[in-house]
């Protein structure tokens, strides 16, 4: 019972071959159906994000083996030549495997660090796979272990609290300012890049309303359309400027749009109702001096990226926190498939002897002179006995106890050293 | 007896502001629930403190400066407690629990009160004195929330955005908690407020009884109202509605010092 994984992900493969192995969601069924029916995995899971392309599986052969043979299945499932694939692959078996998940779901192995959106990816290819019954106990255990630490290193650290990019930077501060953003309005001045990925941002915490105004009325038209917002006229600043909660604004344009007079007369009939201003202009569309306005709040690009900078070194800085959940759940998941496999060896010995106890009586018996088949049958029975007191009460003590599970994670030495001919249980 | 529960009630709230300060700087969601665990363990053992202290004293807690203060600090950290659950915001406690300390502290550790004490009996006296110190506690709370306010506001003005902002209440959740704790404070006041003139009226047959205390009081009142009319207008609403919180506090500080100690006849210690 050992774990095998076979991926590549946004370190090991450019994007070119990356999105030559992705998997959708019925690829992911089929290939799991296959990969059992052809024998090279008995339990199996695909999981496959745009930045990464990984199978895991529970083999029937050592794990080495299963690798090359699933780096083979990949190689003609996708139709990419395996002398392409290969040095973009990577391999981990068992305890690396079990590590390398964890991590995934944690988001310390994501291009972003400590991006959130990891975790749900996860559980929904373990969802996929789980009702497509491609899964079994040792995968079912591996998962939830997953969305456990997944969930433990977002709730005990700050690995994700911290906005990584200028888009959501502008959104936090947002809230900051008014809480939730169900009830606010947001008025788009320009349309930029970052601008559209603002609004989006806006649009996922469900902002009440969304007004656009840009010089160009078909690209503002494209854009409500996009947002399911509404066109603002770009001469009538008057509703522009009363309505909105919150304005992102990347006009180009070489004046500043909003002037502070404009700005404080704005303030005025809106009642100093709180108004965020995120300038995304360059150069610059909103006067500076109209920053010390009462219940104005005025961030432009660079303020933006410095908390985004300043939240990346804090985002880092949390890793060593993470690194030490996940190790404690790989030793737990290590101490409880030590234990599943200790009992499956036990029970192996057990049959084992009992099938060489009856040649070693034999060959025994027949040096005692004058031993009756009745007697001979009692010692048979006290062997059985002993052997069963010998087998039983450790495979007992390790069903009850953690540490000594926990001891004897390397349970293969044992398997080496009482069953080194056997297959394994 | 005594002892042990002043123990126990320091440990709690010392162990709780820890937790909250854990929360607040390192952002572990255990400490502030930890924290939160351990204030209201701190309250349990701070009421049976109070409780000691009264039956040892036979009279109420509110009898000398000692007990008034310490019940103000018990009644300052239940409000807060409430409003954490009601709020579901955790990162004020570090704010709060100084406050509550000191004031656990400062009733331990003050002398001995030799005044002759108001004749204090009566289930309306007690609810009158009970209610006004919790009225109190809640414009205290009010108080630290505005200041927490105007601090955050400020960060955010100087783009000085660093963890404790991020893990900070947003400027408009600090609000409503401030407007929830002063209507908290104005209900409890009120209703003390006529319990107190109930209780006069039994006491001396006339409710017309003066005190100075009658008219800080009214001051008060209509200060916190005023305060919550302008909270809710657009124009008022944040800074300059947290800053006139502030100030209506110093009002009550006025009212619970001043007022009681030179001009009160019948408030001393409430």
């Amino acid at each position: 019972m050992e774990i095998v994984l076979v991926g590549l992900n946004h370190r090991s493969a450019p994007v070119e071959v990356r999105e030559r192995v992705s998997f959708t969601n019925d690829q992911a069924r089929q290939a799991a159906e296959e990969l059992r029916a052809r024998g090279i995995l008995h339990e199996t899971l695909v999981l496959s994000t745009c930045n990464r392309s990984e199978v895991y599986g529970v083999p029937p052969e050592t794990t080495r083996e299963s690798a090359a043979a699933l780096s083979n299945y990949l190689s003609s499932f996708h139709s990419v030549q395996l002398d392409l694939l290969s040095p973009s692959l990577y391999h981990h078996y068992d305890r690396n495997a079990v590590r390398h998940l964890f991590r995934v779901a944690s988001g310390l192995d994501s291009m972003m660090l400590g991006e959130a959106e990891i975790l749900g990816q996860v559980r929904e290819a373990y969802r996929i796979a789980y009702e497509h019954g491609a899964t079994g106990p040792v995968l079912n255990r591996l998962f939830q272990g997953a969305l456990e630490v997944g969930k433990r290193v977002r709730s005990e650290t700050e690995l994700g609290a911290r906005p990584m990019s200028v888009a959501s930077a502008g959104v936090k501060l947002a809230e900051r300012i008014f809480g939730k953003l169900q009830e606010r309005i947001a008025l788009v001045l320009g349309a930029g890049l970052i601008s559209e990925q603002i609004v989006s941002q806006l649009r996922d915490r469900n902002i009440a309303r969304l007004f656009v105004m840009n010089r160009s009325r078909d690209r503002a038209d494209h854009l409500a359309r996009e947002f399911s917002g509404k066109v603002i006229a770009w001469d009538d600043w008057e509703s522009a400027l009363t309505l909105p909660d919150v304005i992102v604004s990347s006009v180009s344009a070489e004046e500043p749009v909003l002037k502070r007079s404009v700005l404080e007369k704005a303030m005025t009939a809106r009642g100093n109702r709180p108004l965020f201003v995120m300038d995304l202009g360059m150069p610059r569309n909103v006067d500076p001096d109209a920053a010390d306005l009462y219940n104005f709040y005025l961030y432009n690009i660079d303020d933006l990226t410095q908390i985004v900078q300043q939240n990346r070194s804090a985002r880092e800085s949390e890793i060593p926190r993470a690194e030490v959940i996940v190790d404690e759940h790989v030793g737990k998941f290590l101490t409880w498939q030590a234990s599943v496999n200790l009992i499956g060896i036990v029970e192996a010995l057990r049959h084992k002897l009992k099938a060489e106890r009856a040649e070693f009586i034999r060959e025994r018996a027949e040096r005692i002179p004058g031993l009756t088949s009745e007697q001979r049958e009692q010692v048979e029975t006290i062997i059985d006995q002993l052997l069963e007191k010998m087998l039983l009460d450790p495979a007992r003590r390790l069903q009850g106890e953690k540490d000594l599970r926990r001891k004897i994670q390397q349970v293969e030495a044992i398997r080496e050293l009482f069953l080194p001919d056997r297959e394994r249980p | 007896m005594n002892h042990l529960f002043f123990l126990l009630t320091l440990a709690a709230y010392v162990g709780s502001f820890a937790a909250y300060i854990g929360y607040l700087v390192a952002g572990r969601e255990w400490s502030g629930r930890l924290g939160s665990l351990l204030l209201a363990a701190g309250l349990v053992a701070h009421y049976f403190a109070l409780l000691e202290r009264a039956r040892g004293l036979h009279t109420v807690p509110y009898h000398d400066l000692s007990g008034s203060m310490s019940l103000f600090g018990w009644l300052l950290a239940l409000t807060y407690l409430s409003l954490e659950l009601f709020h579901r915001q955790r990162s004020v406690g570090a704010f709060v629990l100084p406050f509550v300390l000191a004031f656990f502290l400062f009733a331990q550790l003050s002398p001995p009160d030799r005044l002759a004490a108001p004749p204090a009996t009566g289930v309306a006296f007690a609810f009158h004195v009970t209610l006004s110190i919790l009225a109190y506690a809640a414009f205290g709370l009010s108080c630290v929330l505005s200041l927490i306010y105007l601090g955050e506001q400020r960060l955010l003005h100087q783009h000085r955005v660093g963890d404790v902002v991020w893990r900070l209440p947003s400027l408009d959740l600090l609000d409503r908690m401030s407007q929830s704790s002063v209507l908290v404070g104005l209900i409890s006041i009120a209703i003390g407020t006529v319990l107190g003139f109930v209780w006069v009226d039994r006491l001396t047959g006339n409710v017309w009884h003066y005190d100075p205390k009658y008219v800080v009081t009214l001051l008060v009142l209509v200060a916190y109202v005023f305060y919550l009319r302008l909270a809710r207008n657009p124009g008022w609403r944040g800074a300059r509605a947290s800053q006139l919180c502030i100030f209506n506090f110093a009002i009550v500080i006025f009212s619970f010092t001043v007022v009681n100690l030179f001009f009160s006849r019948s408030h001393r210690y409430f």
